[in-house]
């Protein structure tokens, strides 16, 4: 897990020398700078502290997903984005499927900080591979390029994702 | 020979048609479905075939009759997202991508009004952030007028329309000149969520006390403490007495009540005595009997 944390703290150190720059194995996550709309300042480590734990929630999903857990979703979401994604897991379970999801670039804007501070909302144009399994047995594989509108909120010791939603094309 | 050889040849294509349409199962697939509304998906093809909807939000797994259109009826698919859409039939595969668009018609706020409680006179003191949900709790993301309104105790009402911006919609207000609970609503086509915000009394303001002798004491006390804006401080609040006389200092805290402080404290000649309540100031008495 620090591992983990150290390569995402790392790509994003990466990003802020080199634009673009591609670590083998990670999504490469581009970060464009906050276009806030709120009163509220965002701060550098603020910033930081929430793309990380958003780029690492996309790991928490695509293991939940795969391996039919939803106890791997309860670091990373919350509230709405938690329940969804539970729900979606049942499903699953009951029809003998699995999901495998592997983001490969996110491209991340925050636009808005809460005066209050409690939420942050960013968008994420991802590229991401979708596989869908049928009792282990691959169906298809699709390649997609869509955009998320999320909203994170400050738990104990990170930001957890509440709402996690893909925009119509 | 060349004759039959051809009839042949020509049979078994006719005899594989079907097969190979079978094996074939295209799919037509909607570009955008509102979040709960009925759909239908088109393939072409004959048989049986199995029809999978997979994304973040919600699983679909359904048999389908290929060549004819699956019908998914109203509230089947609910979560705004983007799917993968994938056809099996036999050996064959097809698989597309659409999405699912929010509701339009607003049915969920969350509105956030922060702080509960706060002085009055405050400018952009109380703020509240609104986000906006179809009926299957999905953001509303297109943009969508707020209104805004604050109705404090003296009568008064600040009203602000915003639009909203990816669901999320935020505002200031300033707290009025009078305690008391004041409300905050934010409304949108129809649907309204409030939040009380209690308006407590400012610092105290011209902070004045008076001196009486007692026997060998002073008998000090305030008038009645009120904010810069006439309201009475509560009960409680500290109100600090301090007496300097010949190098020594005595200090006593005393809480309002009744919206004064009174306390006694010894009667030297030429003592100083002040009175503060937190970093407020009051007069200054010099003690002569």
């Amino acid at each position: 897990m620090i591992l983990m944390k150290n390569k995402i703290a790392l790509v994003l150190f990466s990003i802020a020398v080199v634009p673009g720059v591609l670590l083998a194995a990670e999504p490469k996550v581009h970060v464009e700078p906050p276009n806030l709309h709120g009163p509220r300042q965002l701060q550098d480590q603020t910033a930081t502290a929430v793309v990380r734990d958003y780029v690492e929630s996309w790991q928490s999903l695509a293991a939940a997903l795969r391996q039919n857990r939803a106890d791997l979703l309860d670091q990373d979401f919350i509230g709405t984005a938690k329940d969804k994604l539970m729900d979606t897991i049942h499903q699953q379970v009951a029809l003998g499927l699995h999901t495998r999801y592997q983001d490969r670039a996110h491209k991340i804007q925050i636009v808005f900080y809460s005066p209050d501070g409690l939420s942050i909302q960013l968008v994420d144009d991802v590229e991401y591979e979708e596989r869908v399994v049928d009792h282990q047995k691959v169906l298809a594989t699709q390649h997609t390029h869509t955009r998320y509108t999320v909203v994170m909120t400050p738990a104990e010791t990170r930001w957890r994702v509440r709402i996690f939603q893909a925009e119509p094309e | 020979m060349k004759l039959r050889f051809a009839c042949l040849i020509v049979a078994t294509l006719f005899a594989a048609l079907p097969l190979a349409y079978a094996q074939d199962g295209r799919m037509t697939l909607p570009k955008i479905v509102e979040a709960g509304n009925a759909f239908s998906i088109q393939s072409t093809g004959s048989g049986k075939g199995v029809l999978y909807i997979a994304g973040p939000g919600q699983v679909l797994k359904r048999d389908v009759q290929l060549g004819q259109p699956a019908y998914f009826e109203t509230g089947s698919l609910y979560n705004a997202g983007r799917y993968l859409v994938v056809l099996v039939s036999g050996s064959s595969t097809d698989s597309g991508w659409f999405s699912v668009a929010p509701g339009s018609k607003p049915a969920n706020l969350s509105f956030l009004a922060r702080p509960s409680r706060l002085s009055i006179g405050l400018h952009n003191g109380i703020s509240g952030t609104l986000y906006i949900f179809d009926v299957f709790h999905n953001l509303i993301t297109k943009p969508t007028p707020v209104s805004f309104k604050l109705s404090i105790p003296s009568g008064a009402v600040q009203q602000r329309t915003v639009t909203a911006h990816l669901g999320e919609a935020t505002t200031e207000m300033d707290s009025g000149t009078k305690e008391g609970f004041a409300q905050f609503e934010a409304q949108v086509d129809g649907i309204s969520s409030t939040r009380v915000v209690e308006q407590v009394p400012g610092s105290p303001c011209g902070l004045k006390m008076s001196a009486q002798p007692a026997g060998n004491q002073i008998h000090l006390q305030t008038d009645p403490v009120r904010d810069c804006s006439g309201n009475a401080v509560p009960d409680g609040t500290i109100v600090t007495f301090t007496e300097n006389y010949n190098g020594t200092r005595s200090t006593a805290d005393v809480p309002l009540k009744h919206g004064i402080a009174q306390v006694e404290l010894p009667a030297h000649p030429g003592a100083t005595i002040t009175v503060a309540s937190g970093v407020v100031l009051g007069n200054e008495i010099r003690w002569q009997k």
